[in-house]
């Protein structure tokens, strides 16, 4: 890898209680990067992203580039139904925050493909595919270097799953940012992927998707035999 | 008291946002065994209010940066000993239903003195700081990758919760008080189409409230906490039908 670093963990390990979560994880991330984050239920995947953001305590080091600017889309929003706040509102709560201009909503809402109409639905009331584009939207606020993506695990179709995979490829050609993303689907890391991490509370492999994904390393990361066809991706 | 119920329907819409209705019911509690250390000590109530309620806020604050599961069940059990201990303190039956329901008194100049700018500071912060309270009570984590401390932010919400609980505790008692804060935010959250209105309606609900509750009390010569809440019950069970 040429490019310089733009995440160095060395060592990471999460804890609760007595539980290890993730244990000796150590990886680097280039700068421009696509890196997919798999591994089965409790494999620590979402742990680590909240590690990386500093959210959780844990031991080893976590260290980014000096000044990079994070976008993190969680799995989802722990919100009532009813909650009062419309689209606008929750991208308007970061640009303020940001003291960015008004002008950077509408910026935002078109690199996802979400229409302005949607600004004054409350958030409760988005489909589960442009809730996650409203919040992959509130992440590109501030111009971030790194986006940290976290796979929803409901709500979200398939075919709207794979646009928003190609609209984060289209982010990432044309602005270079860094993506991390957490993923089920081993046909979206074959196809948009340069690296993978298998995670299974320790670093199970780490490499490009071609020469680390093969059988043994599935088995070891999902226990059973899962038999990958690229075939229809090629 | 108008400035009073405005901080308490602001506030209001935060706890809801931050999901601690019942905590923040309960954490009013607290206030009693300050009300009765003071009625002992002889000194004024408020003050003994105001010191286990900020106490209080640390404690919260310090149980939930834990993340424990069984914080809410921790708060419960803080707060109603808290109500058991106060009610053994007090030693004046009259007074202990004083500090639970709040008195037909007026405030005094050294209330109004402190009291005042208390309420017109609370209003302002929770106006300054409404985008960034909001987004670390949807989500923490979005809230720190885009530069907020959200445990500062934590504990700057809670002790403006407190500071309102102890505006109102005079009138309202550490039962209604709580009341105050979550009945009008949540007759606003079935009526309110976005997050401005939603500040604007609770804030209206309840500074409404205190003022029909305080005139019915007046007329009727009944108690000036439950006039108010009652007053905004009913209009809780109106908004349910404008509920979407």
């Amino acid at each position: 890898m040429d490019k310089p670093a733009i995440l160095t963990v060395e060592k990471l390990r999460v804890s609760f209680d007595h539980n290890v979560i993730l244990s000796d994880l150590s990886f680097t991330v280039s700068r421009g990067g696509t890196v997919a984050i798999i591994g089965p239920n409790g494999a620590g995947k979402t742990a680590l992203f909240r590690s990386l953001i500093g959210s959780i305590p844990h031991k080893g080091s976590v260290t980014w580039a000096p000044g990079v600017r994070i976008g993190y889309v969680p799995q989802k929003l722990g919100i009532d139904r009813n909650l009062s706040v419309t689209l606008r509102d929750f991208l308007s709560f970061k640009r303020s925050i940001l003291h960015l201009p008004e002008l950077v909503i509408p910026e935002v809402l078109r690199y996802v493909h979400l229409g302005e109409d949607k600004l004054n639905v409350p958030l409760g009331g988005l489909s589960g595919g442009d809730l996650q584009r409203a919040l992959v939207a509130l992440a590109l606020i501030g111009n971030p270097d790194v986006l940290l993506f976290d796979e929803p695990t409901a709500g979200v179709d398939l075919p709207g799953e794979e646009r928003i995979y190609h609209t984060l490829h289209e982010l990432q050609d044309r602005y270079g940012i860094t993506l991390i993303f957490i993923s089920h689907d081993l046909n979206l890391v074959y196809r948009y992927a340069d690296t993978v991490i298998c995670l299974n509370r320790s670093l199970v492999c780490f490499g490009s998707p071609e020469e680390t994904l093969n059988e043994d390393v599935l088995d070891k990361l999902y226990g059973s035999k899962i038999h990958h066809h690229l075939h229809q991706h090629e | 008291m108008s400035l009073v119920a405005a901080a308490s329907g602001l506030i209001g819409v935060f706890a809801l946002t931050r999901r601690m209705t019942l905590a923040a019911d309960a954490i009013s509690h607290i206030a009693l065994p300050g009300i009765g250390i003071a009625l002992l000590l002889k000194i004024d109530p408020v003050i003994g209010a105001a010191v286990m309620l900020v106490a209080g806020a640390f404690v919260v604050w310090a149980l939930e940066k834990k993340t424990k599961i069984s914080t809410e069940a921790v708060i419960g059990i803080l707060f109603t000993a808290s109500l058991a201990i106060g009610s053994i303190i007090i030693p004046v039956e009259e007074d202990l239903l004083d500090a639970l329901f709040g008195e037909a008194a007026i405030f005094n100049s050294l209330e109004l003195a402190l009291g005042i700018p208390l309420a017109i500071i609370i209003i302002f912060l929770v106006l300054k700081y409404k985008d960034k309270f909001t987004l670390s009570f949807i989500s923490p984590d979005i809230a720190r990758t885009s530069g907020l401390s959200v445990s500062k932010l934590d504990l700057l919400y809670l002790l403006l919760f407190v500071g309102t609980i102890v505006l109102g505790l005079k009138f309202l008692g550490a039962l209604l008080m709580g009341s105050l804060i979550i009945v009008p935010a949540a007759v606003s959250r079935n009526i309110a189409r976005s997050f401005s209105s939603d500040l604007l309606i609770s804030l209206l609900v309840a500074v409404f409230s205190a003022f029909v509750g305080f005139v019915v009390a007046a007329h009727y010569g009944i108690a000036t906490g439950p006039a108010i809440i009652m007053v905004a019950a009913g209009l809780f069970f109106v908004s349910v039908f404008f509920s979407e």
